[in-house]
């Protein structure tokens, strides 16, 4: 068996798909729907490469490297917002983040 | 070979980034108290020249091997755009000095948001997309935590930059697979590749993750989870902000994307657009009836107005996208107008957000609560305000393109949500006065007197702004 395109999207799917399950499962600790985060960008990352190389068009990887550049710009202010709110509150637990109902 | 490389049309976002660089030195030199004002004037500076850099370029001009584009369609928008950040930076001076100062960060942000807007408005290509987007998105989530001493704003910023985070995500998922099924990140190639008959499932999943990702920007049903929590928390002059440039330029992309891109597949994103149309109208509608914080009550009639555009576009005709530029073109002005009044509620030194707390404000302050009373009679779309045209003329574009049920159902939704615009009127022209405020600021009226106007008179002579309409909606197609 060799691995082929659809190999590589299927794991990108997977991988995606934890990292939404991540973001609206998760009730514990606002780090891992950061975490999460990065794996729904990594996921478009392997998608991205898999097309690169498949249509064998330099775009996608150009693509990926603009994307890991801004997920760590995005990563960055993420976490300094993080840290405001635990300072403001004292703690960074999803199920407490609700006093602005909605 | 050397090709010489103009770089002429994109002149307003160079001067916009050089600015805002350039600002960030002078806030850390200067006098601690006096440079924050400083900074926030020169910000407006520098945005009134980058509209006059866009004012002057002609015809359409496409850079970086077509991954950027300037056509009459991003002149106009990025024209609304400047408008909409340069009048919300002109009323937060008098918020942010009585909060203990000018901060010369917050211009600052707001430009490197507005060079980001402007990128996106001109995105001719996925990358250019993503990138302008990006630009945006994270100075829009530093602003919305500006406040870092107060546990609402800082919570505002932890929901707009994780629902805001997970929609880039599910948009780059979405361009990734665009990418892959068409082969190309350009516009223009990806409009070649797309056939009509036997369209790939995969292109669709795309184009439908994509339009998850706009849905969230322009905070339309059921992608809106964030706006009022954000509208809430953030401090009100980043409300105002919010309400009105980011919105233009997602709507800008949301239409070049779909009209650009996706020509050959109209009836596929028709659909959807279709039914975020339908459901933003009416979650606009009935969630807002309930609704006691005046913060609260502006986003959801902003997800209702988002709606109404998207009318427009599901039209998927010029005369739809034209439709859709006169909309926001009086959506901004009649939003800056009423946030106008929200950031002077001020008494005793605290700002005030009840809507209750306006009862009686026809005799308190009448200039003021006439002039809110008109804004809030055009949002409600009453004519011969403003806002009926900005009505008509995206349900004519839909009954012309022969989505009647949709349109009709627009236009009843339209009545429901007029009647929390009337409560307002009510409140301010028939309780028992409460305390009055205290008086105006200056700036802050006269942006009110200005929207008041504009919205007023709009019926005396629509002409220019209908035909500029016209003219960016023509280029598009």
């Amino acid at each position: 068996m060799t691995v082929g395109l659809s190999h590589y999207l299927t794991v990108a799917a997977v991988v995606f798909t934890i990292g939404v399950f991540g973001i609206f499962l998760n009730r514990k600790n606002v780090i891992v729907i950061l975490m999460s985060i990065e794996l729904i960008l990594l996921a478009v990352n392997i998608n991205l490469v898999a097309f690169s190389a498949f249509h064998d068009d330099l775009v996608g990887q150009i693509f990926t490297l603009i994307v890991l550049t801004v997920a760590a710009a995005e990563a960055a202010i993420g976490l300094a917002i993080v840290v405001v709110y635990f300072r403001n509150r004292g703690t960074i637990d999803v199920a407490e983040i609700d006093h602005l109902k909605g | 070979m050397t090709e010489h490389l103009n770089l002429l049309p994109l002149l307003p976002e160079l001067t916009l980034a050089v600015g805002a660089m350039a600002l960030l030195m002078v806030g850390v030199g200067g006098r601690a108290d006096a440079r924050g004002e400083l900074v926030l004037w020169l910000s407006v500076a520098v945005l009134v020249l980058a509209g006059v850099f866009v004012a002057m370029g002609e015809g359409t001009v496409t850079l970086f091997s077509g991954s950027f584009i300037v056509d009459p369609f991003a002149r106009l928008l990025k024209i609304l755009a400047l408008i909409g950040a340069g009048v919300a930076l002109i009323m937060s001076r008098d918020f942010w000095r009585n909060d203990g100062g000018v901060k010369f960060e917050y211009p600052v942000l707001l430009l490197f948001a507005t060079t980001g807007m402007l990128m996106m408005i001109s995105a001719f290509d996925l990358i250019a997309l993503y990138v302008g987007l990006e630009l945006q998105s994270l100075a829009l989530y530093v602003v919305a935590a500006f406040k870092r001493d107060s546990a609402r704003s800082s919570e505002a910023g932890l929901k707009y930059f994780v629902l805001g985070a997970l929609s880039s995500g599910m948009l780059l998922y979405g361009a990734s697979l665009i990418y892959g099924f068409t082969g190309s990140t350009e516009f223009s190639q990806i409009a070649n590749a797309v056939q009509p008959s036997g369209t790939n499932l995969g292109l669709i999943f795309g184009l439908v993750f994509l339009l998850t990702g706009f849905a969230f920007k322009i905070s339309a049903v059921p992608f809106h989870m964030w706006t009022p929590d954000v509208y809430e928390g953030a401090p009100t002059p980043v409300t105002a902000f919010f309400a009105a440039a980011p919105k233009i330029a997602a709507m800008a992309l949301f239409v070049r994307v779909v009209i650009s891109a996706f020509p050959a597949i109209t009836d596929q994103w028709q659909q959807i657009v279709i039914f975020l149309s339908l459901a933003s109208m009416g979650l606009g509608a009935f969630a807002a009836i309930g609704q006691t914080n005046i913060k609260r009550l502006m986003a959801y009639s902003s997800i209702g107005h988002m709606g109404f555009a998207l009318v427009g576009l599901a039209a998927g005709t010029e005369q739809g996208v034209q439709g859709v530029i006169v909309y926001l073109a009086i959506y901004l002005v009649m939003t800056l107008g009423t946030f106008a009044v929200i950031l002077s509620l001020r008494r005793n030194g605290k700002m005030v957000e009840d809507i209750d707390q306006l009862a009686g404000l026809s005799r308190t302050s009448p200039l003021m609560a006439l002039a809110l009373a008109i804004l809030l009679f055009s949002l409600a779309g009453i004519p011969p305000l403003a806002g009926f045209f900005a009505k008509f003329y995206v349900f004519l574009a839909a009954i012309e393109a022969k989505l009647y049920l949709l349109a009709v159902i627009g236009v009843l939704l339209s009545v429901v949500g007029a009647f929390y615009y009337l409560r307002i009127v009510k409140i301010m022209y028939f309780d028992a006065p409460v305390e009055g405020f205290e008086p105006m600021p200056r700036l802050l009226a006269v942006v009110l007197g200005a929207a008041g106007l504009l919205i007023m008179f709009f019926f005396v002579y629509p002409s220019p702004l209908v035909a500029a309409a016209g003219t960016a909606a023509k280029s598009l197609f």
